[in-house]
């Protein structure tokens, strides 16, 4: 399980530091606490300052997250609202919630 | 401050001149067409022409196809995209669907498109962007409403960066609505629109424009073309009508006697149109006009599309004129083409080529009513004004033949369209007398000078044309219905209409 967890790669565009990015920050964060290992922590870039990432991944639509890892690659666009939806398409609905909760 | 709104020449041969002067400068223009009318050749001209003549760098924001598509489908046309990508004067944006695929959950924007056009534009410092074709991004992007307002951003941001755009669009129809999702309400001010149009089973491209808010342009549809290394040619019909000076130098016919009937010969500048019918003597007026040519030391240059150089020789030959001579020593050319190889647009582009390379003093035709069959009426109307408008603007005077359907009296459509613009219009007919044929002429129209108003006999031989006397006991010969007058008739008519002019 850790194996598959920490070839867990996110990458997440959004456009200047606005609430709408802050709130899509904050939920693919959430979401990877509870559900991936520490050593995932998702990539957060702003096309404003990294407009040259944007142009090699092609990305039109903020927010966009990528799930570059595993393959293949998902791409969502928008502000993640429906949350089993977005973890349905990054493939973490299946795995039992509970097992993935990080122990405290 | 209020500054009136100026344009940026595109460089795309014809357009400026139909545009008055190219696009409004510092704003985006919508391009609108149905498939297939040359959208995004234009869109790419755009800019291809900023650096090869104003060396001008450019954008090229593609939502449909891929940049690798773009650079192999342009490059017949002389346009080395990876060239000037390389050299940091061209860059694309690829808004292309990713092939991965993508979901929606939730609200979205393009801010990440738009911060891409704005790093492409600063990176090279890019005066002209190009965006083709907004319709793959209202397919992409279901929600029309958010790629409207955000359309309408990147427009916005353009327009602060003072780039000049050209924003393509898909149309259903040739004549409904401008475009698709109503783009045109958000870059309604200047809107051109190209269309490829099926008429009398001849494809004809043309280009509109439509509006440009605060700044002028030429109205209607003008005929395009899209010439290999060249791009796309605009025929701009009345553009180039206006512009012509008439010069009151003469020049020799080839034909004594018809320098006479004309008042002491063509003008320097002129255009005259030869209409006969078939055997009446229209290529030996050609020869001898350009023979006429020739003995003067003048360039000719000769278009012919009913008959081969080989013909031509041996006919000139016949008559005692040398054109293998001519030919060899670069005062003469002959060039021979069969009218259906190409359409009306790409026989006037290649025909103004060589006009321009050859730099000519005559340039005959024969004939033009060869090239009717071509295109529609109205495209060989247009071909017809556009050329003698380009012919007399060279200053160079144009003998064109017109062959009449009929061997008796009889117009042609040549005639229709071209008779207004031709300065002078010299009648060859047939004229049945006494059960024989005999053949007449007569010069019906010379601008701007006198001439002899009578039909006159003449004859061909070895040595070519000979007129001489004008029929005095026929009437009817321009109509085909001739009528035989008795001597006293005649002599009664012609006291009722003494002509003391000449």
């Amino acid at each position: 399980m850790t194996e598959l967890s920490a070839r867990f790669q996110l990458k997440l565009y959004v456009t200047g530091q606005t609430p709408r990015s802050e709130r899509v920050i904050a939920r693919v964060r959430e979401i990877a606490r509870e559900y991936l290992p520490g050593d995932c922590e998702p990539i957060v870039i702003d096309v404003l300052e990294e407009p040259q990432m944007a142009e090699r991944d092609r990305i039109l639509a903020t927010p966009t997250l990528i799930r570059q890892f595993p393959l293949p690659v998902r791409r969502i666009i928008g502000d993640l609202t429906d949350r089993p939806r977005v973890l349905a398409e990054l493939g973490l609905d299946d795995i039992p919630y509970n097992l993935h909760r990080p122990s405290h | 401050m209020t500054t009136p709104i100026s344009k940026l020449p595109t460089g795309i041969p014809g357009f400026d001149s139909i545009s008055d002067g190219g696009l409004p400068k510092g704003r985006t223009t919508l391009l609108a067409g149905t498939a297939g009318s040359a959208k995004t050749v234009f869109a790419a001209q755009f800019l291809a022409e900023g650096i090869g003549i104003y060396g001008e760098s450019g954008v090229f924001i593609t939502f449909e196809e891929s940049p690798d598509d773009i650079r192999r489908n342009v490059i017949s046309l002389g346009w080395d995209i990876e060239r000037w990508e390389a050299e940091g004067r061209w860059r694309f944006v690829d808004a292309s669907p990713h092939p991965d695929g993508e979901v929606v959950i939730g609200a979205y924007d393009l801010g990440a498109l738009l911060a891409r056009i704005e790093n492409a534009i600063q990176s090279i410092g890019a005066q002209r962007v190009s965006m083709d074709s907004v319709g793959a991004i209202f397919s992409h992007f279901t929600e029309a409403s958010v790629v409207r307002h955000e359309l309408f951003r990147i427009a916005s941001v353009l327009r602060a960066l003072g780039v000049t755009a050209l924003l393509t669009a898909e149309r259903t129809d040739e004549y409904g609505e401008v475009a698709r999702f109503g783009i045109e309400e958000f870059v309604a001010d200047n809107v051109i629109v190209l269309r490829n149009i099926l008429e009398e089973e001849k494809r004809r491209r043309t280009v509109e424009i439509l509006k440009f808010r605060g700044t002028s342009h030429n109205k209607g549809e003008y005929p395009f073309t899209i010439m290999p290394q060249e791009g796309i040619v605009v025929i701009p019909v009345s553009a180039i009508e206006l512009k012509q000076n008439s010069s009151s130098i003469r020049v020799s016919s080839g034909n004594r006697v018809l320098d006479h009937m004309c008042g002491g010969g063509f003008f320097r500048d002129s255009i005259i149109l030869v209409s006969g019918s078939t055997g009446t003597g229209k290529t030996l007026m050609t020869t001898e006009f350009v023979a006429g040519g020739l003995k003067e030391g003048e360039r000719c240059l000769m278009f012919a599309f009913e008959e081969s150089a080989e013909q031509l020789f041996r006919n000139a030959s016949g008559w005692g004129v040398d054109f293998a001579k001519a030919v060899r020593e670069r005062q003469l050319k002959i060039v021979c083409a069969y009218p259906e190889t190409a359409g009306l647009e790409d026989h006037l582009v290649s025909m103004k080529q060589t006009i321009d390379e050859f730099r000519p003093d005559r340039v005959a035709v024969d004939s033009l009513s060869a090239l009717e069959r071509v295109g529609t009426v109205k495209g060989f109307r247009e071909f017809v004004i556009a050329l003698t408008s380009f012919v007399k603007h060279k200053e160079t005077v144009g003998l064109f033949t017109s062959t009449t359907p009929h061997l008796l009296g009889g117009t042609s459509i040549t005639e229709a369209h071209i008779s207004t613009i031709t300065d002078s219009i010299v009648l060859l007919r047939y004229v049945e007398m006494f059960g024989e044929m005999r053949r007449g002429l007569t010069v019906l129209k010379m601008r701007g000078s006198m001439h002899d108003k009578d039909i006159r006999e003449f004859k061909i031989d070895g040595a070519g044309m000979h007129i001489g006397d004008p029929f005095r006991s026929v009437a009817g010969i321009l109509s085909g219905q001739t009528r035989h007058l008795a001597p006293n008739e005649v002599g009664r008519i012609d006291a009722l209409f003494r002509d003391d002019e000449g």
